[in-house]
């Protein structure tokens, strides 16, 4: 078993507001001098550490994790798993 | 007529709500622990607002995957009246006892406000005390309470009546002013406002009558007169 840092990406799909994010670009970039930055997007990321196999069983295992309990909503929220060596 | 009132780590409108069920309607209300069984007696079942695990995560989803919430889902099932408000709606759409989903208001603010519910469905439970477009003056109290769903399952929704109650103007940026929904069967309803809180003359500066009838309504579908 080798042990891997998983991190997961929750966001929301396109089309689903995001005001947090709008509210970091309007009130606090954009009031600067950074007129080149046209979107941010907030999202939430959890970083997991598990002893797996290989990699490719351990992003499967997280993703069957982040299904099984709804750890992100699919009705309104995407989830991007990346796995990394430690 | 037996209640429940499920109460999670976190819970903080579960008092309230036991009083009104109790004192003011004269109901056998009983707390029921997140992490022991439903009890067997139970003729309705209510989840309180609150922040249930602190809203860790995302609200209600860690409630949602409660033990005690397999055992609502089977009382669902029977047909058995359920109502969620705020945090207790949250837990419900969480735990796909309710379709849909709650984010974080418009504004990004914890509203705490009053605002005038329309009854768009009066034949659950909870509402078959109301006309339709019966107009409720009730509190709401959250930071997470912007119901969205995606277009087809608003389309369902529309379909099968199951949007109870919407707000009479923008409030949070909920799709179509949608404050309230019930499942297909009608017997699930979660809602954001807080009724526990408009019931009683005392603290409800506009009208106590229309918030009562949600209790009412629970009382008539038991076929008790209060």
């Amino acid at each position: 078993m080798t042990n891997y840092q998983v991190h997961v990406t929750i966001e929301n799909k396109p089309g689903i507001s995001d005001p947090e994010g709008k509210t970091i670009l309007n009130d606090l970039v954009m009031k600067g001098t950074h007129k080149n930055i046209s979107q941010i997007k907030t999202a939430k990321m959890l970083k997991f550490s598990i002893d797996e196999t290989d990699k490719e069983t351990a992003q499967s295992k997280i993703k069957e994790i982040c299904d099984e309990l709804r750890i992100y909503n699919p009705m309104v929220s995407v989830v991007k798993i990346d796995v990394f060596d430690v | 007529m037996n209640v429940g009132v499920v109460v999670f780590p976190g819970s903080n409108c579960d008092r309230d709500m036991y009083h009104v069920l109790s004192d003011v309607f004269n109901l056998n209300a009983q707390y029921c622990w997140h992490d022991k069984p439903l009890p067997e007696n139970l003729d309705a079942v209510v989840l309180p607002g609150g922040f249930s695990y602190g809203d860790r995560l995302r609200a209600g989803v860690i409630a949602a995957n409660s033990p005690i919430i397999q055992d609502v889902k089977k009382i669902a099932e029977k047909g058995l009246p359920i109502l969620g408000v705020c945090n207790g709606f949250q837990i419900l759409v969480e735990s796909g006892l309710l379709p849909g989903v709650l984010l974080k208001n418009d504004s990004l603010n914890f509203m705490c406000e009053w605002t005038n519910l329309i009854v768009e469905n009066n034949k659950t439970p909870f509402t078959n005390q109301f006309e339709l477009n019966q107009k409720i003056p009730i509190p709401i109290a959250n930071g997470e309470g912007r119901y969205y769903v995606d277009d087809d399952t608003l389309k369902t929704l529309e379909e099968k009546n199951q949007i109870v109650f919407k707000y009479d103007k923008v409030v949070n940026g909920s799709l179509n002013q949608i404050a309230g929904v019930c499942n297909e069967d009608g017997n699930v309803v979660g809602m954001m406002p807080h009724p526990e809180r408009a019931v009683e003359s005392e603290i409800n500066p506009q009208d106590n009558e229309p918030s009562s009838l949600i209790f009412e309504s629970l009382l008539k579908k038991a076929g008790i007169e209060n």
